[in-house]
C-alpha cells in the first residue's frame, strides 16, 4: 500500500494545490461577484459547477454502495436526486433568475412583502445549510484518516482551512470555477474504475450497457445476482422491501426538495438570464447522469463481483498478515484487496464455523463477513479492477473534490444568509457594500468553525441528514415559490402559513422517528425558537410594526430551553416503524408536509386580502424573460 | 455594412412594449408546454419506474426488467432530455411573442 500511499498523498496536494490556484485567481471584489460571480458564468460551466455541488461524498462514495445491498429501493436516490432538476428548469429556475437578486430569502421577502417570512425563510436555509455541511466535513475527515492515516480531527481542519481559503477569497465567483475543476477530478475518478469493472465482468466498455448485458455466462447479470442472492438468503435484487407508496413518497420529498434546497437554486442565480438558468439545470443535470447512470451498474458489479471472488473463497492467514504476497495465492483463494480493505477496518471476516472459508449469508448467525462498510463498493473497485495504485490516489481525490464542492456551496448559502438577508436587509440597513463584504466573509469563517466542531463531534442529527435538508426543503420552501411565481394571488398570510406548517409539521415528525423528543432536543429547540423570535422583534422594530409580545416569547422560549438542555424537562420516547403515517418513512415525510403546505397557504391566502398591485405586477414581471427592470416593493434600493 | 445595420434595427423594440392579451397567450403557451413535459416526467418515474413497475417487468430491455430499468436508468435519460426540449421549445415560444432575452 505504500506506492498507494504516495500517489493518494500527490493527488491531493495536486488538486488543492489546483482549487487555491483558482481562488487566487478568481477574487471577488464586489457584493455581486461575492454573491453571484457577476451573474456572468456561461450556462455550461455552470452546469459543472452545479453538478459538483450537487454530489456529495455521499453520492460519490456511498451511493453505489447503498444501491448495491438495497437493490430496487435504491431507486428512489437515483430518481428523487435527478428528478428535481426537471421541476427546477421548468418551474424555478428561469423566474429567479429573472427576479434578479442574490438569495432565497431574498425571494421570498420580496414577493412576500414581509420582513417575517424573510426571517423563516433564512433560519430554514441555515438550519437546512448546518445539518448538510456537517456530513460533508465529517466525510472529508474520514476520507483523509482512512487514505492518508492522519487523525480525523487533522483532515476535517485541513479540509476546512482549504474550502476557507477558496469560500473567503474568492465568494461564489471562487467556488464555481473551483467547483467546476472539481467536477473534472471528481467525474474522472468514478469513471475511470468503472469503465475497467464493466470490462472485466461484462466485456463492455460502457457501464449503463453492462448493467443491462449478461455476465460470463451468457444469462443477464441482473438475472445472474438475483438467483445468486436467493440462494444466500437475500431480497432478489430487482425487488425492494419498502411499500410502495413509501418509495413513491421518499423519490417525490427527494426531487421536490432538490428543486427547493438554496445552495442548488442560487447556483441558477450567477449566469446572465432566464434563458441561460435553462440550459444550464439541462447541463447540470447531463454532468449528475454520466454519475448517477453510472453508480447502479457499479452497484450490480460490486455486488456480483464481491460474492464471485469472495463467498465461498479460502482466507490466507499469511496473506492477512502481509507474509506472503495476496498474487501468490492459488486459485480459490480470497482476493488480494479484500486483505488490503480489512485492514482499514471496513471489511471484516470472522470464522464462524472453522472451515477457513469465507461464507457470505443473509443470515446473521452464518454470515462471516462481518463487518462490510457500505463505501468499500467504490473504494475497493480500482484494485478489484487490477488498475494500478495511483488509480485508489484518484478516487481519494475525487471524494475529497465531491465533498469540498459541496462544503463550499452550503458555506456560500450559510454566508449570504447571514449578511445579505439577516444583516443587510433585516438587521443594518445602511450598511455599504464594503460593510456587507467584511460580513460575509466574518460569517464564512464563523461558518467553517462551527462545521469543523461539528465535523469533528459528530451532533447526532447529522445521521437524519438527509430527511432532514429535504424534508424541509420540499415542505417549506418549495411551495411558497412555486405558488409565488405562479399564482399572483398568493400573499403574506398564506407564505407564513404554509412555510411555517410545512416546517413544523415535517420537523416533528422527523426528530419523533430519527433522533426522539429528549429533554436536550426540547431545549434546542425551544433555542432557536427564541433567537427567531428575538431577529422576528429586531427586525420588525424598524418598520414600526414590533409587539412586545414576541420579545417576551423569545425570552419565555429561552427559558424554556434552557430547563431543556439541563435535562428537566420530560423525554419523550423515540416513534418507532410500526407507528409511521401510512407506513410512510421520515425520508418521505417531505411529501406529507408540502401536500399540507400547499393547502394551508391556499386557504390562508383566500381568506386574507390580495397582495399590492406592485407585487402582482413584479410577478408578472419575472415570468417574462425580456421585460428587465421590475419595481419591488418596500425600500430596497436599486442595485 | 450599414444595410445590414439598418435592416436589424426595427426587429429591437426597446421598451419591449407588449399588451396584456400577448403576455397571457405567451403564459398559456408555457404552461401548456410545462404541462405535457412534467405529465412525461411523472409518467417516467412515478408511472413505469414505481406504479406500472410490477406489469412493466415482464418486458425487459436487454438483460434488465423495463420497470427496474426506467426506476434506475430510464427516467435519468428521459429527464435530461425533457429540460433540453423545454429550453429549446420555449426559446421558440419567446421568440414567437417578441420576450425572448437573446439580445439582453
Amino acid at each position: 500500500m505504500d506506492s498507494t500511499l504516495l500517489w493518494t498523498a500527490f493527488f491531493v496536494i495536486a488538486t488543492f494545490g489546483l482549487y487555491i490556484g483558482i481562488a487566487v485567481w478568481a477574487r471577488a471584489g464586489s457584493t455581486d461577484e461575492f454573491y453571484v460571480a457577476g451573474h456572468d458564468v456561461p450556462p455550461m460551466f455552470n452546469g459543472m459547477a452545479t453538478a459538483a455541488d450537487w454530489m456529495s461524498a455521499a453520492s460519490f462514495l456511498s451511493m453505489a454502495g447503498i444501491i448495491a445491498f438495497s437493490g430496487y429501493d435504491g431507486s428512489v436516490y437515483l430518481m428523487g436526486w435527478t428528478g428535481g432538476y426537471v421541476l427546477l428548469a421548468l418551474l424555478l429556475a428561469p423566474y429567479l433568475r429573472k427576479f434578479g437578486k442574490f438569495t432565497v430569502p431574498d425571494f421570498v421577502g420580496d414577493r412576500y412583502y414581509s420582513q417575517a417570512a424573510r426571517i423563516v425563510a433564512v433560519i430554514c436555509a441555515l438550519f437546512i445549510s448546518f445539518t448538510y455541511i456537517a456530513g460533508q466535513m465529517r466525510g472529508v475527515g474520514i476520507a483523509f484518516s482512512n487514505f492518508l492515516h492522519v487523525p480525523i480531527e487533522v483532515g476535517v481542519i485541513v479540509g476546512a482551512i482549504i474550502v476557507l481559503f477558496y469560500a473567503v477569497l474568492g465568494g461564489m465567483k471562487g467556488i464555481t470555477y473551483t467547483q467546476v475543476a472539481q467536477y473534472c477530478v471528481l467525474i474522472f475518478a468514478f469513471m475511470v474504475p468503472a469503465i475497467f469493472l464493466s470490462l472485466q465482468i461484462t466485456g463492455t466498455p460502457i457501464p449503463q450497457l453492462g448493467f443491462i448485458g449478461n455476465a460470463e455466462n451468457g444469462t443477464p447479470l441482473l438475472l445472474n445476482l438475483d438467483r445468486t442472492l436467493v440462494d444466500l438468503g437475500f431480497q432478489p435484487y430487482t425487488e425492494g422491501l419498502k411499500s410502495k407508496l413509501d418509495v413513491f413518497a421518499i423519490a417525490l420529498a427527494l426531487m421536490v426538495g432538490t428543486a427547493g434546497l438554496p445552495h442548488v437554486i442560487i447556483r441558477f442565480f450567477t449566469v446572465p438570464k432566464a434563458s441561460d438558468a435553462r440550459k444550464s439545470a439541462g447541463w447540470a443535470l447531463v454532468f449528475i447522469a454520466v454519475l448517477y447512470t453510472t453508480a447502479p451498474a457499479v452497484a450490480v458489479f460490486a455486488r456480483s463481483n464481491f460474492i464471485d471472488t469472495v463467498n465461498e473463497s479460502t482466507y490466507s492467514v499469511e496473506a492477512a498478515r502481509g507474509e506472503i504476497p495476496a498474487a501468490d495465492l492459488p486459485e480459490g483463494s480470497t482476493p488480494g484487496w479484500f486483505y488490503n480493505w480489512e485492514r482499514t477496518g471496513l471489511l471484516g471476516f470472522t470464522d464462524h464455523n472453522g472451515d477457513g472459508r469465507i461464507q457470505y449469508r443473509a443470515d446473521p448467525a452464518t454470515n462471516e463477513v462481518t463487518t462490510l462498510d457500505r463505501d468499500i463498493f467504490v473504494l475497493a473497485n480500482p484494485e478489484i479492477g487490477n488498475l494500478p495504485g495511483w488509480v485508489i490516489g484518484l478516487v481519494v481525490a475525487g471524494g475529497l473534490a465531491a465533498a469540498l464542492s459541496t462544503a463550499a456551496g452550503l458555506l456560500m448559502v450559510i454566508s449570504s444568509a447571514v449578511s445579505h438577508d439577516l444583516c443587510k436587509k433585516v438587521l443594518v440597513p445602511g450598511m455599504s457594500e464594503k460593510q456587507e463584504l467584511l460580513v460575509a466573509r466574518s460569517a464564512a469563517v464563523a461558518a467553517v468553525l462551527i462545521a469543523i466542531l461539528a465535523g469533528i463531534y459528530p451532533p447526532g442529527f447529522v445521521a437524519a441528514v438527509v430527511a432532514f435538508a429535504f424534508g424541509l426543503a420540499a415542505a417549506s420552501f418549495f411551495p411558497v415559490i412555486f405558488l409565488g411565481i405562479f399564482w399572483k394571488r398568493m400573499n403574506k398570510e398564506g407564505a407564513i402559513a404554509g412555510m411555517s406548517t410545512g416546517l413544523l409539521m415535517t420537523g416533528a415528525y422527523i426528530v419523533h422517528f430519527k433522533i426522539g423528543f429528549s429533554s436536550v432536543v426540547l431545549g434546542v429547540l425551544a433555542v432557536i425558537l427564541a433567537i427567531a423570535a428575538a431577529i422576528l422583534f429586531l427586525g420588525t422594530r424598524q418598520e414600526g410594526k414590533s409587539t412586545p409580545a414576541l420579545m417576551y416569547s423569545a425570552g419565555g422560549l429561552a427559558l424554556v430551553g434552557l430547563l431543556g438542555l439541563i435535562g428537566v424537562l420530560p423525554n419523550i420516547p423515540m416513534g418507532t416503524t410500526d407507528q409511521w403515517f401510512l407506513g410512510i418513512s421520515p425520508e418521505g415525510f417531505g411529501t406529507v408536509g408540502m401536500f399540507f403546505s400547499f393547502a394551508v397557504a391556499t386557504a390562508v391566502a383566500l381568506a386574507t386580502k390580495t397582495p399590492p398591485q406592485d407585487v402582482q405586477d413584479m410577478v408578472e414581471d419575472i415570468r417574462i424573460p425580456s421585460i428587465r427592470a421590475h419595481p419591488v416593493h418596500g425600500n430596497a434600493p436599486a442595485e | 455594412m450599414t444595410d445590414i445595420m439598418d435592416t436589424n434595427t426595427p426587429h429591437q423594440t426597446e421598451d419591449h412594449d407588449v399588451t396584456e392579451d400577448v403576455t397571457k397567450a405567451y403564459w398559456r403557451e408555457n404552461l401548456t408546454l410545462m404541462g405535457i413535459l412534467l405529465s412525461i416526467w411523472f409518467a417516467v418515474s412515478f408511472g413505469a419506474g414505481i406504479l406500472a413497475r410490477d406489469w412493466l417487468d415482464q418486458f425487459s430491455i436487454g438483460g434488465a426488467p423495463l420497470g427496474f430499468w426506467f426506476a434506475q436508468q430510464g427516467a435519468i435519460f428521459v429527464f435530461v432530455a425533457l429540460i433540453f426540449v423545454y429550453s429549446f421549445r420555449m426559446h421558440q415560444i419567446e421568440k414567437k411573442y417578441g420576450m425572448d432575452d437573446d439580445n439582453d
